[in-house]
C-alpha cells in the first residue's frame, strides 16, 4: 500500500468513527439534554409530561413540609415572581434550606413537579449560576441577595 | 515579613521567567552556546524562587497568620495540621501558586536531568516552559496575589470549606496538578521540536517518560477525587460526569492516546505530526480544565474564583497557547517527514486505531461538557448534560477499544497477520464466553449490561494473560525457562500488562456497582432494625460528639450478616460552626466483594433519623483497577531503557521477535 493510500484509509476510518460518534451524540442529545427553566419561564411554556427538566430558584420561606417521617418532602421553588411546587422523595442535600438557592431535576406529573434529584449549592456564599440568572431575569436579584 | 519575602520572590520569579523565555530561544536561533546555556540556571533559579514563595505561604498557614488575607479567608486556628497544610492549595490563589511551582519543578527537572539532550532542543524546551510560567505568574501577580495583607488582622480565620477537610482531598489536588502540569513538558517538547523542525525516535524517547509520569499522577489524582466523592458526599456515587470531573478526564484520555502514539514515533519513526498535535491537544485540555474549574463558570466545589477578570485572564492564556501552538503546528508540521511505512494490520496499525478511538471518545466528552456553556452563550438557554448522555455516547465509543485491547499487543510491528493473532486469543474467547455465560445464569433479571461488562473485562484480562504467555513462550519451552523469562521481562512490559489488567478490574468494579447496587432508605429511632440483602442493621445509639472544629451527630449501628456479627458502623452528620456548614460522613465497610455503605440524614432520637443503606458490590475494584494502572505506569517508568536522563538507544535493540521485545 502506498503512503498516500494508507493515509487515506486512516482518514476514512477516522471519519467513519467521527460520523458514528456524531450520530450517537445527536441521538443522546435528543433524549438526554435537560433544559433549565425558572418558575416564570414555566408559566409561558408547555412542557411535555415525560420530558426531564430542571427548575431552579429559591426555596420559598415556610414552604417546606415533610411527610412519611421525612422521606418525602414538598416545597415551593420561587424566583419571587412565580413559583412551582416540587415533590421529592429521598434525602435532601446537606445545604438545602428555606430561602436558599436550589435546583430540582425531574418531570411534571399531573401538575406537580416530581423531582428525582435536588441540588443545593456547595457552600454558604455560592448561588447556583442558573438560579442567579433566573433571579436576575425576574428582576429580583437585588432583593434575593439582600435577604441572604 | 515572611509573606512579603514570598511576594517578592514571586515577582522576581516573573522576571527570571521573562529571561528564561527570551534568552535561550534567541540563543538557540543564533546557535550561541553561551546564551543557550543560560536556560539551565534560569530554570533552577525560577524553581528556587517559586519554592521560596510557596514556602512563605505555607509558613503563613502553619502559623495561622491571619494578617494575610488568603489565610484569614481559608484557614482557622483550630484546624488540624494536615488541613492547614492542604489549605495552602485548597483555595484559588494558593492553588495557582502550586500550579506554577509544579511547572517550575518540571522546567528544573529538564535542566537537571537533560544533560543528554541536544543543546538547542534543551534550550528551547526550557524556554517554552518559561513562557507558560510567565503567563501564569502574571496571572497570579495581577489578579490573584496570595500574599495580600489584611489590616486590621481578624482574630480568627473563616476556615476551609469542610468538604475539603479530608485526607483523600488533601492529596487529590497535588496529584492532579502534577498530572495536569506534567503534560506541559510534552507540550514544550512538541513546540521545541516544531521550531527545530525535527522529530525523531530520540525525541520520543524523551517525551515518553515525562508523559508517562504525568499520566500516572493524573490517574492517581482522578482516582483520589473519585474516591473522595464516593465517601465524602454521602450519595454513594463515584463518578458523576460532572463538568469538573470531565475537565480532568479529557486530558487523561488525550494523554493516554499520546502515550501510545509516542511509542509509534519511537519504534517506527512514524505518526510524528499526529503525536505533536496530540501533545498540543493534551496540554490545551489541561489548560482548559484549569480554566473551567478556576473561572467559576461551572457550579462546583472547585469554583473558588468568581471574579470574571480572572476567568478572562485564563481564557486569554488559553487562547494564546492554543492559537499560537496550532499556528506553529500548521506552519511547521508539513516539514516533518514521516519515514516509517506500515501496513494497517500491525502493532502500529492497532495503535493508530487506539488513537482514533481515544480521540473520538475525548471529543464526545468535550461536546457534552462544553455544549451547555456554548448554548448558554449563544442563546441564553440553560441546559445540563448528565450521566445518561455520556453513558449513551462515551461507553459505545470505547467498546471497540476494549475489543482491540486484547488483539493489538499480539500483533507484531511492521506487518502482522490478523488470523494468527486472533487464533492466539482462543483461550481468551473461551474465558469470555464462560464469564458472560456465568453472569447470565447467576443473574435474576435481564442482565445485558453486566453480561457485556464482565464479558469485556474477561476478554481484556484474557488478552493480557495471552500476551504475557506469548512473551515468555509458556508451555512451548520448559516452564522453568518461561519463569526465568518472566522475571527478566523489561519494566515496560510489566507496565503495559498491569495497566491493561487494571482496566479489566476497573470495568468489573464499575459494572458491578452500576448494575447491582441495592438501596434502602428508612427513618429509624434508636433500637430500630432494618434489613437489606444479607445484612441486618440495628440502630443502637445516637450521640453528639465534639470534634476539633465541628460538632457531630453520630449514629452507632451494629450489623450482622446472615445472622453473624459483621461490623459496627458509625456514620456521622457534622456541623462546622465557623462556616455554618453541615457535612455527611458515611460509614463504609469495604471488602473484596463490595461495600456496605451507611449514611445518615437529618433528625433526632425522638422523631428518628433518616438512614440510607447501600450494598454496593465490587466497588473497591474500581479504585483497585485504577491503582493497578498507576502501578503499571510506575513499573514502566522504572524500565531502564526509558529512564529519564539516559535515553540512548541500547546497542542490542534490533533483532529478536518483536513480541518478545517489550516496552509497550
Amino acid at each position: 500500500m502506498t503512503p498516500k493510500r494508507r493515509r487515506l484509509s486512516i482518514v476514512l476510518i477516522g471519519l467513519t468513527m467521527l460520523g458514528a460518534a456524531a450520530a450517537l451524540v445527536l441521538t443522546a442529545f435528543e433524549e438526554n439534554l435537560v433544559f433549565f427553566f425558572s418558575p416564570t419561564e414555566l408559566q409561558a411554556k408547555e412542557i411535555a409530561p415525560d420530558r426531564r427538566i430542571r427548575v431552579g430558584g429559591l426555596v420559598q420561606e415556610n414552604s417546606v413540609a415533610s411527610f412519611e417521617n421525612g422521606l418525602r418532602t414538598e416545597f415551593t421553588v420561587t424566583d419571587l415572581e412565580h413559583s412551582v411546587k416540587v415533590v421529592y422523595r429521598g434525602q435532601l442535600p446537606d445545604l438545602f434550606r428555606e430561602g436558599q438557592g436550589v435546583v430540582a431535576e425531574g418531570k411534571f406529573e399531573g401538575g406537580v413537579f416530581n423531582a428525582s434529584e435536588v441540588l443545593a449549592k456547595h457552600d454558604e456564599n455560592y448561588m447556583p449560576r442558573e438560579v442567579a440568572d433566573a433571579l436576575k431575569k425576574s428582576g429580583r436579584w437585588q432583593h434575593a441577595t439582600e435577604k441572604q | 515579613m515572611i509573606a512579603e519575602i514570598g511576594h517578592y520572590a514571586l515577582t522576581l520569579a516573573f522576571f527570571v521567567a521573562l529571561a528564561q523565555t527570551a534568552v535561550p530561544l534567541y540563543g538557540a536561533a543564533r546557535r550561541d552556546r553561551a546564551l543557550m546555556a543560560f536556560a539551565g540556571p534560569a530554570a533552577s533559579a525560577q524553581f528556587l524562587l517559586i519554592a521560596i514563595s510557596f514556602g512563605a505561604l505555607t509558613h503563613a498557614y502553619l502559623t495561622s497568620d491571619f494578617s494575610v488575607a488568603n489565610v484569614a479567608e481559608n484557614s482557622h486556628s483550630l484546624k488540624p495540621l494536615l488541613y492547614k497544610i492542604s489549605g495552602v492549595w485548597g483555595n484559588h490563589e494558593g492553588s495557582m501558586l502550586f500550579w506554577v511551582l509544579i511547572l517550575a519543578l518540571f522546567g528544573f527537572a529538564v535542566a537537571a536531568f537533560g544533560s543528554q539532550l541536544p543543546d538547542s532542543l534543551k534550550a528551547r524546551v526550557i524556554s517554552i516552559q518559561g513562557m507558560i510560567g510567565l503567563a501564569f505568574l502574571a496571572f497570579i501577580l495581577l489578579t490573584s496575589n496570595p500574599f495580600e495583607r489584611l489590616d486590621p488582622a481578624p482574630l480568627d480565620g473563616r476556615d476551609l470549606n469542610p468538604l475539603l477537610q479530608d485526607p483523600g482531598l488533601a492529596f487529590h489536588p497535588p496529584m492532579l496538578y502534577v498530572g495536569y502540569v506534567g503534560f506541559s513538558l510534552a507540550f514544550s517538547f512538541a513546540m521545541a521540536a516544531l521550531i527545530e523542525g525535527k522529530v525523531d525516535p530520540a525525541w520520543a524517547r524523551w517525551v515518553r517518560p515525562w508523559t508517562l509520569g504525568a499520566w500516572t499522577f493524573l490517574t492517581a489524582g482522578i482516582t483520589l477525587g473519585s474516591w473522595w466523592a464516593y465517601y465524602e458526599l454521602g450519595w454513594g456515587g463515584w463518578w458523576f460526569w460532572d463538568p469538573v470531573e470531565n475537565a480532568s478526564f479529557m486530558p487523561w484520555l488525550a494523554g493516554t492516546a499520546l502515550l501510545h502514539s509516542a511509542i509509534v514515533v519511537e519504534k517506527r519513526d512514524a505518526l510524528k505530526a499526529w503525536t505533536i498535535l496530540l501533545a498540543i491537544v493534551t496540554f490545551s485540555l489541561s489548560l482548559m480544565g484549569t480554566f473551567l474549574v478556576r473561572s467559576g463558570i461551572l457550579t462546583s466545589v472547585h469554583a473558588f474564583a468568581v471574579d470574571p477578570e480572572r476567568g478572562l485572564f485564563i481564557l486569554g492564556i488559553l487562547i494564546v497557547a492554543v492559537g499560537g501552538s496550532l499556528t506553529l503546528f500548521a506552519v511547521r508540521a508539513p516539514a516533518l517527514k514521516a519515514s516509517g511505512l506500515f501496513a494497517p494490520v500491525s502493532r502500529e496499525g492497532g495503535l493508530v486505531l487506539n488513537n482514533l478511538i481515544l480521540s473520538v471518545a475525548t471529543a464526545t466528552v468535550f461536546i457534552g461538557t462544553l455544549y451547555p456553556l456554548f448554548l448558554d452563550a449563544m442563546t441564553g438557554d440553560k441546559v445540563s448534560v448528565g450521566a445518561p448522555f455520556f453513558n449513551a455516547t462515551f461507553v459505545p465509543v470505547m467498546i471497540p477499544l476494549l475489543v482491540l485491547l486484547a488483539l493489538g499487543p499480539l500483533l507484531p510491528w511492521k506487518r502482522g497477520n490478523l488470523r494468527v493473532a486472533v487464533e492466539k486469543l482462543w483461550v481468551s474467547a473461551l474465558f469470555t464466553v464462560v464469564v458472560a455465560g456465568g453472569i447470565l445464569v447467576l443473574s435474576d433479571e435481564a442482565p445485558l449490561a453486566p453480561v457485556l461488562g464482565f464479558g469485556f473485562a474477561a476478554w481484556v484480562a484474557g488478552g493480557v494473560v495471552t500476551e504475557l504467555a506469548e512473551r515468555i513462550r509458556l508451555f512451548r519451552i520448559p516452564v522453568g525457562e518461561s519463569l526465568r523469562r518472566l522475571v527478566k521481562l523489561p519494566g515496560a512490559a510489566y507496565g503495559m500488562s498491569l495497566a491493561h489488567i487494571g482496566i479489566a478490574i476497573f470495568i468489573c468494579g464499575a459494572t458491578g456497582e452500576t448494575n447491582w447496587t441495592r438501596e434502602l432508605v428508612v427513618v429509624a429511632k434508636p433500637g430500630d432494625s432494618m434489613t437489606l440483602g444479607q445484612y441486618e442493621l440495628v440502630l443502637d445509639d445516637l450521640s453528639r460528639i465534639q470534634g476539633p472544629n465541628y460538632y457531630s451527630d453520630t449514629a452507632t449501628l451494629s450489623v450482622t450478616k446472615n445472622g453473624e456479627p459483621f461490623a459496627v458502623l458509625d456514620p456521622e452528620r457534622r456541623l462546622y460552626p465557623v462556616q455554618q456548614m453541615p457535612t455527611t460522613e458515611a460509614a463504609i465497610r469495604s471488602g473484596i466483594a463490595g461495600d456496605l455503605y451507611v449514611a445518615i440524614g437529618e433528625g433526632n432520637a425522638a422523631d428518628g433519623i433518616i438512614v440510607r443503606v447501600w450494598v454496593k458490590p465490587l466497588v473497591p475494584w474500581i479504585w483497585a483497577g485504577a491503582m493497578i494502572m498507576v502501578l503499571g505506569g510506575l513499573f514502566s517508568l522504572s524500565d531502564r531503557r526509558l529512564r529519564v536522563g539516559a535515553p540512548k538507544r541500547s546497542a542490542k535493540r534490533p533483532g529478536g521477535p518483536a513480541v518478545a521485545e517489550g516496552a509497550d
